[in-house]
């Protein structure tokens, strides 16, 4: 007879006996799961399924045979021959008598339409309690987003396990002792005072309405809830919109399980929702006014417009739209050129990419990869011939050495960063390298606080420690990589020791943290615009690739190679063929095999000539090259670099059609606006960060006339000449199919089941591809490429008259340029101003307190905004995030581009900094003040 | 129009005042930063600066790597710090703790709590205080660090007046005098292989020696049972002995701290432990004192090799005394009993599996392995076995710990070894078990005390700590005075316990009880309270409406 391994008798069926009957039961599985199987209810308040059980509410006891007491069904396992018994009379005295004392504390208000205690207490049913109440505490109404109220508090834990072992916030905690005890925020103080990030995992896992959205949102009347994705970052969390449909809103958001998030949402995804239903949508096309200047210096003021436009039809506008466009091109089509985006959906990025391709006739469109990480798709196509991860962002859970360098995904991937989280407390060493020293460094291993613009420094060191220390995964470089004697040549010159004074971080640090990535079992390294947006952010990423390959850590769980992407669609977008060199899938438009293929698949004559790219597109059009543009949801007279030079180039087009849904910095400089729909007035397909395809679907109406962008595409391409008769965006789906190898395999249907399914899925029924690259790479010779780096300082280093160093980036609440989240209540109430992070001793440098106003100008520009004291800020620098019209940090940034991937260098130029300087004006959409407030 | 926008001039939340982060960063110095450390090092903050300021616990929570809230909800938990929050004042910089535990509400320490705070003035803040564990000298106030035992408001008033606020020294056997005497020669021994750890367990198992911490569970099938556990196996010894009425441990260890050592060495070393902790109430100031001293002068001078012992401070916790709340208080979090199974002998201390006792239970086993294992279980009357040490306070004539034969009846404890009641009270009824082991009353006085024998009476004897009532008692007010206890110190998990207790106070607080739904709620508290105290803390107020329903009808 075979032996029966520790691992089979673990999982061995186990039969006990409930309420005297037999039944089957499984070791994994509690008394309360498996009962619940069976068809028999038990009382429970602080289990929660996703949640640790903790056993504390008492409300599922049961009685086991032979035991004193009674005994938790949510902690308790199933033995074999067990008598249980869940219903008996001292069974259900203590479960009711749980409900009843609980009960007596319970305020008369409710707070929720679906409290789990009153439900119980029904079901059981408990009748008016019999005990005094407990004196009450008060209200906290101290956050914008969520109501504490802790007079409905049962002390259950689930929002602190929810802030702690699944977010992993640490905000909630559980104070003082018996009777006394209390859920607090930091030290018991007010929500909105402490250092909540207002994830909403607690409010989604109070059973009892203590914690719930704010504004009695919980109350409202929800008749239709709908599946959909998060329209923020490129995590990619699914979530459920909770809507009433005769007042066409929704009403509020919950996290759902899907498989990037498993019910977690950050602030922005559970509360940022209300952008979309802003008065300030566009709900009627807008024609520019004849004769109303173009100028880069305009002054925005979206709700009061009618100066610079005037309302127009549907067909008067995309006549007009269409006419503007049709005249240049029968000029010159290379001055022809448009800009997509990463927010839209796949559908319509394909659509976009087509229209331009076969419509404009020129490769030039390119939307805003091109300023996130585009030199990291760069430096991956060559070095292992994908552009996309590796490994996905909870592959982390499986990673004994976590790297994650050039990146802040507490504030920028939230929800990404609690997988992280996650693993370091299940003993992952994290090591974090970051000029800014962010949240996620109380959970490092490691920090590196190295200096900004030596990346290369440091990641040449830990690539020289591997070599010298003999800890090169030989049998890896040897059968599936190419050109390591040359790195190995060039990491000669770059020992810790030499590298050390330059970025900053102790030789023996960086050779203990190249010796753990080296030798675990897996190391997965995660990267964001740290990394990407430098003039070297290319031969940063070619370091990166090389570490892995050098020491074998990818093709594997656990490992990889994972850049963060920004956008929730910019992998799609991408992967859509929205680059001016590449056709979807990347196929490139200078190989003439593809072009032929794509010639033969849509019936259309394509230019050989690989298109601009975004910043060389605005040059271009500053140049008087480009003459016409339709930019579809971008908004580049905010977020390109040196952005007055920008604007000043996009004043000049002779004709520019810009789609949105909000008058967008860019739609000023407009002679058509296009009013379309916002993420949740729509359907259609998106990729995250973890080539994940998922389907959003509609949810409300448009506002006014505003239309699908899919529409409007639709009825351009016509208007161009194109013969496009889509009538849904599956169609262009089954039709992107048809050209892109990666998703051959993924149908409508299933994503309509699933709303989740992970590319490379190249036949129907496959599972997807979490883990790529395990035996080749998908390069020519299927082997990876090593490409050395040598330092290349940043374009504009501090010097007398301009010392400091600029860091650009996001905040927490607000998303790139602002123009959503902005228009949020609740993120606006949070992030009202434009701040300058700086070190507290450079604050106090400049004689001013933390608050105070500060002006920060470069050799570009001049901004003031007001000081925020941090000491994650590294001496000499000053981090501003770019969503603030009013005070916009590309103004200042330097347009300077890394010659292979073209993308500019955001996160580094020269800056002084000035006390004082003008209050930031008001853009006219927040600012901290109510939506009534602001409109009546 | 000034913005309207709120500028918030930080990151979120509290920011660390890099002053107070170099106060903690000097106090610190070079000890570790390590989680398990949380309550130590707010010790020493608490010591230093006579409380824990908000400015103080962000910079260490920043220092130790931890979220704010990891170390407030800490702080909080435990009686002894006191957070003082931006705006809040300090406490003053004496505390006078006046005992209102069983014994001491008796000796009349509720005037001593209402008079004090007027005559000691402002300087000094009076709090009550859960069990002393000097209830043989009742009523016990603590001035500072400095028990004054059958206070009087006058000998308070001068300790205070006088600055008396430590603990005075008592004469022990130190390690000189107890090497002297033979003391270590049997662990030296077992270390060099002149007995084996099955033959100690043996020994152990037959003596019937079981676990005096109010448990009894049988010590040598626990060393066996921890000992067949994966390695490494680590020791939890429990000396935060804080059922009211109890003080043995405090007995012996202000006696001979090294027979306590001793024992302690030798259960660790047939268990097979790598590392001890010892957990001491932080009310034991002066056996602080001791073992501090004493266990330097072990490792200075040790007879063999010595595995690392790590003394480790309560902060005001009765629950700490549950084995598992102590493992978690150990590992600086808040002292909340965890669920079982798992039982600590398995998944105890930092995951391990732990030999955990009281601090007696290991006392006894030199003078167990020196006499034999007959000797002790040939101890005992009325059918037991074995020897208790008895906690007697309350109305007799001589209280203190009396070493009795286990078995032996109330009134024969009270007559052969207290010289009976008081003059001029009558016997009326009795505490077998502390706080938590119900009352009896004087027509039970017949029972053999020891396990076992008092649940049939809905009472046990746990850490056989006696509290004697008269004539001149109620035992209503004192099932009021011990449920006050259980409501000051459930640890809040679970709602049986910690609704449980306040809504049954409130019960009994009224002049007529609702007998049936104290009862009903009882049955409750007892069947799915988490742990000890929970399921134990309904015992007074039935046993009373048992034994004495006159008092509450």
């Amino acid at each position: 007879m075979e032996r029966v391994t520790t691992q089979q008798l673990a999982m061995m069926p186990i039969e006990f006996t409930l309420n005297g009957k037999s039944v089957i039961g499984r070791p994994d599985e509690t008394i309360i799961e498996c009962a619940k199987k069976n068809g028999v209810e038990i009382p429970h308040l602080c289990y929660k399924p996703g949640l640790r059980a903790d056993g504390n509410c008492r409300a599922c006891v049961v009685e086991i045979k032979g035991e004193r007491a009674l005994a938790p069904s949510c902690c308790r396992y199933p033995k074999a021959g067990m008598e249980v018994t869940t219903n008996n009379s001292r069974a259900v005295l203590s479960q009711k008598m749980v409900l009843e004392l609980l009960l007596s504390d319970m305020p008369e208000t409710a707070y929720t339409r679906d409290n789990e205690l009153d439900a119980w207490a029904k079901k059981l049913s408990v009748g008016k309690p019999r005990f005094e109440s407990r004196k009450q505490p008060k209200a906290d109404l101290s956050h914008p987003a969520i109501a504490v109220n802790l007079d409905a508090c049962i002390q259950c834990t689930r929002c602190l396990r929810a802030c702690r072992e699944e977010q992993v916030n640490d905000v909630i905690g559980y104070a003082f002792r018996g009777e006394h005890s209390k859920i607090v925020f930091d030290f018991d103080d007010p929500m909105g005072a402490s250092t909540c990030v207002a994830c909403g995992e607690c409010v989604q896992a109070c059973p009892t309405g203590a914690l719930m959205p704010a504004r009695e949102a919980g109350l409202e009347k929800i008749d239709k809830t709908v599946d959909s994705v998060c329209p923020f970052c490129g995590v990619g969390c699914l979530l459920t919109y909770h809507v009433n449909t005769q007042q066409n809103v929704i009403k509020f958001v919950n996290g759902k399980d899907g498989p990037s998030n498993h019910n977690r949402l950050c602030v922005k995804g559970r509360y940022g929702f209300d952008y979309a239903a802003h008065p300030q949508r566009l709900t009627q096309p807008l024609i520019r006014r004849p004769g109303f200047p173009k100028t880069a210096h305009f002054k925005t003021d979206p709700a009061n417009w009618s100066e610079v436009f005037r309302e127009a039809s549907w067909e008067e506008a995309l006549e007009l739209a269409a006419s503007g466009l049709k005249k240049i091109r029968e000029q010159d089509r290379y001055a022809l050129a448009g800009f997509g985006s990463a927010k839209g959906s796949n559908e319509e990025a394909y659509l976009f990419q087509k229209l331009v391709r076969t419509g404009f006739g020129t490769n030039n469109v390119d939307h805003c990869t091109r300023l996130c990480h585009a030199s990291s798709v760069v430096a991956l196509l060559e070095g292992i011939g994908s552009g996309a991860v590796s490994n996905q962002v909870n592959d982390v859970e499986n990673a004994e050495v976590i790297f994650l360098i050039g990146a802040n995904p507490t504030s920028n991937h939230p929800v990404a960063a609690t997988w992280m989280k996650n693993a370091a407390k299940r003993g992952a060493k994290l090591i974090y390298a970051d000029p800014r020293r962010g949240d996620l460094s109380r959970h490092a291993w490691r920090m590196l606080q190295f200096n900004p613009d030596t990346d290369v420094a440091l990641l040449n060191a830990m690539i020289h420690t591997i070599i010298e220390e003999n800890l090169v995964n030989e049998s890896f470089v040897k059968d599936r990589t190419s050109g390591f004697e040359a790195l190995k040549q060039n990491a000669k010159n770059y020992s810790p020791e030499k590298m050390a004074p330059i970025c900053g971080i102790p030789a023996e640090t960086i050779r203990e943290c190249a010796r753990a990535f080296a030798t675990s079992k897996g190391s997965m390294i995660l990267w964001g615009m740290g990394i990407s947006q430098h003039v070297h952010g290319t031969d940063n990423a070619r370091c990166l690739i090389a570490l892995c390959l050098m020491t074998g850590q990818v093709g594997k769980p656990g490992s990889g190679l994972h850049p963060l992407r920004g956008q929730n669609n910019v992998q799609g977008a991408s992967d859509s063929g929205l680059i001016p060199m590449m056709y979807p899938d990347y196929q490139r438009v200078a190989m003439p095999e593809a072009k032929a293929r794509f010639e033969k698949f849509w019936g259309a004559e394509l230019d050989p000539k690989p298109g601009l790219t975004v910043v060389e597109i605005v040059n271009a059009a500053y140049d008087g090259k480009i003459r016409g543009m339709y930019i579809m949801g971008e908004n580049p007279a905010m977020s390109d670099p040196d952005v007055e030079h920008a604007r000043a180039g996009m004043a000049k087009l002779e004709h520019l059609v810009v789609q949105d849904i909000f008058l967008t910095e860019t739609c000023y400089l407009a002679d058509v606006v296009l009013p379309a729909t916002a993420w949740p007035e729509k359907t259609g397909t998106v990729t995250n960060t973890d080539r994940m395809v998922q389907l959003g679907r509609k949810a409300v109406e448009p506002p006014g006339d505003a239309r699908e962008d899919f529409w409007i595409l639709v009825e351009l391409g016509r208007r161009l000449g194109l013969d496009w008769k889509y009538q849904h965006p599956k169609e262009v789906f089954n039709e992107m199919r048809g050209c892109m190898d990666s998703i051959r395999g993924i149908t409508w249907e299933r994503l309509e089941r699933d709303s989740s399914v992970t590319y490379p899925c190249e036949n129907e029924g496959d599972a997807g591809t979490p883990v790529v690259f395990t035996e080749v790479f998908p390069t020519p010779t299927g082997r990876a490429k090593f490409v050395p780096a040598d330092l290349i300082p940043a374009d504009e280093r501090p010097d007398d008259e301009y010392p400091m160093v600029l860091i650009t980036g996001r905040q927490l609440e607000h998303w790139h340029t602002g123009a959503m989240t902005r228009r949020s209540g609740v993120l606006d109430a949070i992030e009202p101003e434009p701040v300058a992070s700086l070190h507290p001793l450079e604050i106090e440098k400049l004689g001013i307190k933390a608050g105070d106003l500060v002006t920060v100008e470069s050799r570009r520009g001049k901004i003031a905004l007001y000081a925020r004291a941090d000491a994650g800020t590294p001496r000499g620098a000053v981090f501003i995030p770019f969503a603030f019209y009013e005070a916009a940090a590309n103004l200042l940034t330097n347009p300077v581009l890394d010659p292979f991937g073209k993308i500019p260098e955001f996160k580094y130029c020269a800056v002084r900094l000035t006390k004082g300087g003008a209050r930031p004006g008001d853009p006219g959409y927040g600012k901290g003040r109510s939506l009534t407030q602001l409109y009546g | 129009m000034k913005g309207k926008g709120k500028v918030r001039s930080t990151p979120k939340g509290r920011v660390v005042d890099p002053q107070a982060l170099e106060q903690v960063r000097a106090l610190l110095g070079a000890e570790p930063r390590r989680r398990d450390l949380l309550i130590e090092h707010l010790h020493r903050i608490n010591d230093r600066y006579g409380h824990l300021s908000a400015a103080h616990l962000a910079a260490l929570a920043q220092e130790m790597q931890l979220a704010l809230t990891e170390v407030y909800e800490v702080a909080t938990f435990y009686h002894h710090f006191d957070v003082v929050k931006e705006g809040d004042t300090p406490p003053p910089a004496l505390t006078v703790r006046v005992c209102d535990s069983i014994a001491c509400e008796l000796a009349g320490s509720e005037a001593l709590l209402a008079r004090l705070p007027a005559i000691l003035g402002k300087q000094v803040r009076v709090l009550h205080a859960p069990c002393v564990g000097r209830c043989e000298v009742a009523p016990c106030v603590v001035v500072g660090q400095n028990p004054i035992g059958n206070a009087t408001v006058e000998a308070v008033r001068k300790a205070v007046a006088s600055k008396e606020t430590s603990c005075a020294k008592t004469r022990y056997i130190d390690f000189a005098a107890y090497r002297k005497a033979g003391g270590y020669r049997l662990l030296a021994d077992c270390l060099a292989g002149k007995h084996t750890r099955e033959g100690m367990t043996k020994i152990i198992e037959d003596s019937g020696l079981r676990g005096l911490g109010g448990a009894g569970f049988p010590v040598g099938r626990k060393w066996k049972s921890v000992a067949a556990e994966p390695e490494p196996r680590l020791m939890a010894v429990n000396i935060d002995e804080g059922e009211p009425g109890t003080f043995k441990d405090r007995w012996y260890l202000e006696r001979d701290p090294h027979r306590f050592l001793e024992g302690m060495l030798v259960a660790a070393w047939a268990a097979g432990v790598s590392e001890v902790y010892i957990y001491l109430r932080d009310e034991y100031a002066g056996c602080r004192a001791i073992l501090e001293k004493e266990l330097a002068r072990l490792k200075k001078n040790p007879p063999c090799a010595l595995p690392p012992i790590q003394l480790r401070r309560g902060a005001g916790a009765y629950i700490c005394g549950e084995e598992s709340a102590m493992i978690e208080s150990i590992e600086g979090k808040r002292g909340m009993p965890r669920l079982r199974p798992p039982y600590v002998a398995q998944v105890g201390l930092f995951g391990r599996p732990t030999l955990e006792h009281n601090m007696e239970t290991v006392y006894w086993v030199r003078e167990i392995v020196e006499k034999g294992a007959p000797w002790f279980a040939g101890q005992g009357r009325n059918g037991r076995s074995g020897l208790r040490s008895f906690s007697v306070s309350g109305r007799v004539k001589q209280p203190g710990v009396h070493l009795a034969p286990a078995g032996i009846t109330i009134v024969e404890l009270i007559d052969e070894y207290c010289g009976g009641m008081l003059d001029g009270h009558a016997f009326y009824g009795y505490l077998p078990g502390g706080a938590s082991g119900g009352i009896l009353p004087a027509s039970k006085g017949d029972i053999p005390l020891d396990f076992d024998t008092l649940q049939p009476h809905g009472c046990f004897i746990g850490s056989a700590a006696i509290v004697i009532f008269s004539d001149r008692d109620k035992a209503a007010k004192a099932a009021v005075n011990l449920m006050k206890f259980f409501h000051d110190e459930s640890c809040g998990q679970c709602t049986p316990c910690r609704v449980g207790t306040a809504k049954a106070l409130k019960l009994m607080e009224a002049r007529k009880w609702d007998q049936p739904l104290l009862g009903e709620l009882s049955q409750a508290m007892m069947d799915a309270s988490i742990c000890g105290l929970g399921q134990a803390a309904p015992n007074p107020a039935l046993t009373v409406m048992k034994y004495f329903p006159q008092e509450v009808g």
